[in-house]
């Protein structure tokens, strides 16, 4: 077992116990990034020196004898699409590639209250848009399970670096799954939380209302602590939620006994890999076997959410991405001849052909001719999808899913068609239209890639969530298994 | 020639004075240097949410109630979409589908007649920067682009198509503008933009009833520009109509300097505005509590005052909608007849002489050198004699200039009136002995020599004798 390995939980208490100091931990994951970072490039940006300094400070406290929070000198990373005050942050595109921000997202702010350092930035797809890393502007992130494969993404670094124990834990964002998915091909935990637990102040906008913050770890545990971390109300997020943040630490009970569990039909029809399908019923059948009642039920309108998903995302891009322009900040093309023509160069040259391709989309359904036919069914497409769930809710605590179709791909095997790629979206997309919480955890391997399940639950309701993933982490093991890196 | 019939609906745009922005912290305040009235919010950085101003909320509704409005009790915030510099975040945030308000109406006045417009809608919405160029925007070599007025909290204030004529478009917003002056939530100035108007102008032969082809006549920047802009409009559309042609729906602009409007851009280049719901705001839920309280805060609106004066006061109907077109001139009046019990004298007063030396001096009403007090003291002495009505002319100027009270400025500049039979009976009998040609005629017949007497007698005391006495000594010798 190598240091890299350890969770946060399991370092604080070398760090309480003074067996290991805040400064050594962080240079010891900065040493493993120098080491492995070359192969797996999760990251855009490092903080080294700023990170070394908190720890520092972490270890005087240590040292004077003060009570550390739990995730006190713990390394954390963070997606390159959330701010951080003057360190830059770009969205992984040439649009923002100078981008300083003048002040730090609310859950930077929430996390460095809670006494962690910022290891860096990591990798993503252009503004969010993606789900595989393959669309950043400046480089492709490699699964550590086998680099010839995608992280997954559009948090692929996040996923990736956590899972290589370049970082502890990790900050994403999920607009369509891109928390959850590259979890799953990495073969870490990870969780998108209800709408409006977590602030979105300070998060690149993709489509603002299937935007998520939520925590990359190396179990249900650390997952239970980050959350708590960055989860309440935020007045300068007026989408945040006026709700009390339960004791998320309080749900980790190895006990499932009595949970009512849904697995929706339409989550393993068609498209499903057979050795994935395989994991997830093996995971139904452990449920069952510790006390669950897990049974098959349906989500009617699944088929319908990866559209809706796309035109309701792509149309609130095309605004949300208006603001990059040349003017501000970030990028400018140079030689343009009037105000319009730096508008169109800048924009032309600063976004990537699937940052492009999302604008197009997204005006178009916004369109005069195109509203009704198109933006305005994929409202009323979400309230179904919405309606879905609130009536699996009525029977079941949780549902139960793979959270990806398939295993990690390998490069290139899905960008030749993008439809192909938003597809991958198919198991997560309905909980970022619904606003629901979902978590990825590991629970199994096809060829050496790792298998995500996914579990979701109801509004606020991450404490049952926390609750089946920790018993199920408890009672398998996967998330002890690492890559040969 | 075919008779026309005129149809003007005005969009109007009013500046909230809320002290700060509608989405963020930033203070509204008027000039400022470039730059410096921002924040990460109004200058739409990457990351940065707004959040809608409270005082905002509660300002639009005090203008709607006062515009007889009907409060949506659910909102919600749509993105208008368009590239222009000006906006920070190149969409601006504004209520589409459900306004805050709707179904609202104004009483208008013309020619002693009084006529219900009605009002579309209200809605919030937030204002742009500027830009700014070197000389003009054709030449200039580039723009630079002022953010302070971004997120400037606006509401928009759409009429019915209930206007026939230019000048009632003209009385209506002049309407419009005194009941938000009255509510306190704008300064309403329209040289300095914080009152914007609109205009959608078309014509129709007269008892037709459908609407002919409207254009939008925009850039007029003042109550005179309005009224001018919609007379040529209206007698452009005609001319082209009695030539044969077709009005070409389109936006206009109206230029200041040549008198007339111009094509700006014609529908099938209008933008398409790709109105979508704000998704980083909440919806809005507007709690009636709330709505009754804020009601309940509102002033005395101009026509329920107006009606106070006719019945209370006496007044004629005309005075009572002088004095209550501006709140302070109202609370002035009142001020006044609080202290004096001849409203219809202070009415006078303050529609003639007050008003005309403000206007000329270009002084608000709550600048006024002359307080309320020293008015109705100037009037006491001209009730009791000691100064004539012509001296108090006089006076009042002086009081308007220097601020001092009347009676100072008598007895600085000896302006008594002399009241002194036995002072007056002298000067009479002199004029009388040196003007028997008028002694004469006036004794043939002729009255109006009587007043040339006067007017003698006047002239020898400087004005200051008592008119009412000379009449009488006079009438009394020839």
């Amino acid at each position: 077992m190598h240091l890299y390995q350890l969770t946060a939980h399991e370092l604080h208490e070398l760090l309480i116990n003074k067996e290991l100091s805040a400064e050594e931990l962080n240079n010891y994951i900065f040493d493993r990034i120098e080491a492995v970072d070359d192969q797996i490039r999760s990251y855009i940006t490092l903080t080294k020196e700023s990170a070394l300094e908190r720890a520092r400070v972490v270890d005087k406290q240590i040292q004077a004898g003060a009570k550390i929070a739990p995730l006190a000198g713990i390394p954390v990373a963070i997606k390159d699409n959330i701010c951080t005050k003057g360190v830059r942050t770009t969205a992984s595109s040439k649009m923002l590639s100078n981008f300083i921000p003048p002040y730090s997202a609310t859950v930077v702010e929430k996390l460095e209250a809670a006494g962690v350092t910022i290891a860096g930035k990591t990798n993503l797809d252009e503004f969010a848009m993606g789900s595989s890393t393959e669309n950043s502007a400046f480089f492709t992130t490699k699964n550590p399970w086998d680099t010839e494969r995608v992280p997954g993404g559009s948090s692929g670094g996040s996923a990736a670096a956590v899972c290589a124990g370049a970082a502890v834990c990790a900050l994403g964002s999920d607009t369509g799954g891109s928390i959850r998915q590259p979890a799953s091909f990495c073969g870490v935990v990870g969780l998108k939380p209800t709408y409006g637990l977590v602030s979105r102040y300070g998060l690149i906008a993709l489509a603002s209302s299937l935007d998520h913050i939520g925590p990359f770890t190396r179990d249900v545990t650390d997952c239970a602590l980050i959350l708590e971390a960055i989860s309440g109300n935020d007045p300068k997020d007026s989408t945040s939620a006026s709700y009390k943040t339960p004791d998320f630490f309080a749900s980790l009970i190895n006990d499932v006994r009595g949970l009512k569990i849904g697995v929706p039909e339409e989550y393993m029809a068609a498209g499903i890999a057979p050795e994935v399908r395989l994991a997830i019923e093996q995971a139904m059948s452990l449920f069952e076997s510790l006390g669950a009642v897990v049974e098959y039920t349906t989500l009617p309108h699944t088929e319908y959410a990866v559209v809706t998903y796309q035109i309701i995302g792509s149309a609130e891009a095309s605004s949300s991405l208006a603001r990059y322009d040349g003017v501000r900040y970030g990028f400018r093309a140079p030689d343009a001849e009037d105000v319009m023509d730096m508008f169109m160069k800048t924009r032309g040259q600063g976004f990537g052909p699937e940052v492009k391709r999302r604008i197009m989309l997204g005006t178009y359904v916004l369109s005069a001719e195109c509203y009704d036919d198109y933006y305005l069914k994929a409202l009323k497409a979400r309230t179904l999808i919405k309606q879905d769930f609130d009536r699996a809710f009525e029977k079941y605590d949780v549902l139960l899913s793979p959270t990806s179709p398939t295993p990690a791909f390998r490069f290139g095997e899905k960008a030749v068609d993008p439809f192909h790629m938003y597809l991958s979206d198919i198991c997560t997309a309905s909980s970022n239209l619904a606003g629901i919480p979902g978590i990825s955890l590991p629970c199994g391997f096809v060829d050496r890639m790792p298998v995500g399940l996914q579990l979701m639950g109801r509004y606020f309701d991450e404490g049952t969530l926390l609750r089946a993933a920790y018993t199920f982490e408890q009672n398998t093991g996967y998330h002890q298994e690492f890559p040969e890196i | 020639m075919t008779q026309y019939e005129t149809v003007i609906g005005l969009e109007v745009h009013v500046e909230l004075k809320t002290r700060s922005k509608i989405f963020c912290h930033s203070t509204t305040a008027f000039g400022g240097d470039p730059n410096t009235h921002v924040c990460l919010v109004c200058l739409g950085l990457p990351g940065a949410l707004p959040v809608i101003n409270k005082s905002v909320v509660e300002y639009a509704i005090r203008a709607a109630l006062a515009l007889n409005f009907q409060i949506a009790g659910f909102n919600k915030f749509d993105r208008k979409n368009y590239f222009y510099p000006d906006m920070s975040k190149n969409c601006q945030i504004t209520q589409n589908d459900l306004p805050l308000a709707e179904h609202g109406y104004l009483n208008i006045e013309l020619n002693g007649d009084t006529k219900k417009i009605g009002i579309t809608r209200l809605h919030m919405e937030e204002d742009t920067g500027k830009l700014v160029h070197q000389g003009s925007i054709t030449t200039t070599p580039f723009s630079l682009v002022d953010y302070n007025r971004a997120g400037v909290p606006l509401i928009e204030i759409v009429s019915e198509p209930d206007l026939r004529s230019p000048e009632e478009a003209y009385e209506y917003l002049n309407k419009l503008k005194a009941v938000i002056l009255y509510t306190g939530v704008s300064d309403c100035k329209m040289e300095e933009g914080s009152l914007r108007c609109d205009a959608n102008v078309s014509v129709r032969p007269a008892g037709s009833t459908e609407f002919g082809t409207k254009t939008e006549i925009k850039n007029m920047n003042s109550f005179k520009a309005l009224q001018k802009a919609l007379a040529y409009e209206v007698e452009r559309q005609i001319e082209v109509l009695e030539e044969g042609g077709r009005i070409v729906q389109e936006t206009r602009t109206w230029d200041e300097e040549k008198g007339i409007t111009l094509a700006m851009r014609s529908k099938e280049h209008a933008h398409d505005y790709r109105y979508m719901p704000e998704p980083d705001l909440a919806p809005l839920v507007i709690d009636r509590e709330w709505v009754e309280e804020i009601k309940r805060s509102l002033p005395e609106l101009p026509d329920d005052r107006k009606e106070r004066y006719v019945r209370d006061y006496g007044l004629p109907a005309y005075d009572a909608m002088v004095l209550t077109n501006t709140k302070e001139l109202a609370d002035y009046f009142e001020a006044c007849v609080a202290d004096y019990s001849n409203p219809k004298a202070v009415s006078n007063w303050i529609m003639g002489d007050l008003s005309r030396l403000l206007k000329a001096n270009g002084t608000e009403t709550t600048n006024c050198p002359i307080r309320p007090e020293q008015l109705t003291a100037m009037l006491r002495l001209l009730e009791k004699g000691t100064i004539s009505g012509k001296i108090a002319k006089v006076v009042f100027e002086e009081m308007f200039a220097s601020g001092k009270d009347a009676e100072v400025i008598v007895k600085e500049k000896g302006l008594v009136q002399i009241s002194d039979e036995g002072a007056i009976t002298s000067i009479v009998e002199e004029v009388i002995a040196k003007n028997p040609k008028s002694v004469e005629d006036f004794r043939a017949g002729k009255s109006r020599a009587l007043g040339f007497l006067v007017g003698q007698v006047m002239k020898a005391t400087k004005g200051k004798a008592n008119p009412e006495l000379v009449n009488k000594l006079l009438k009394e010798r020839l």
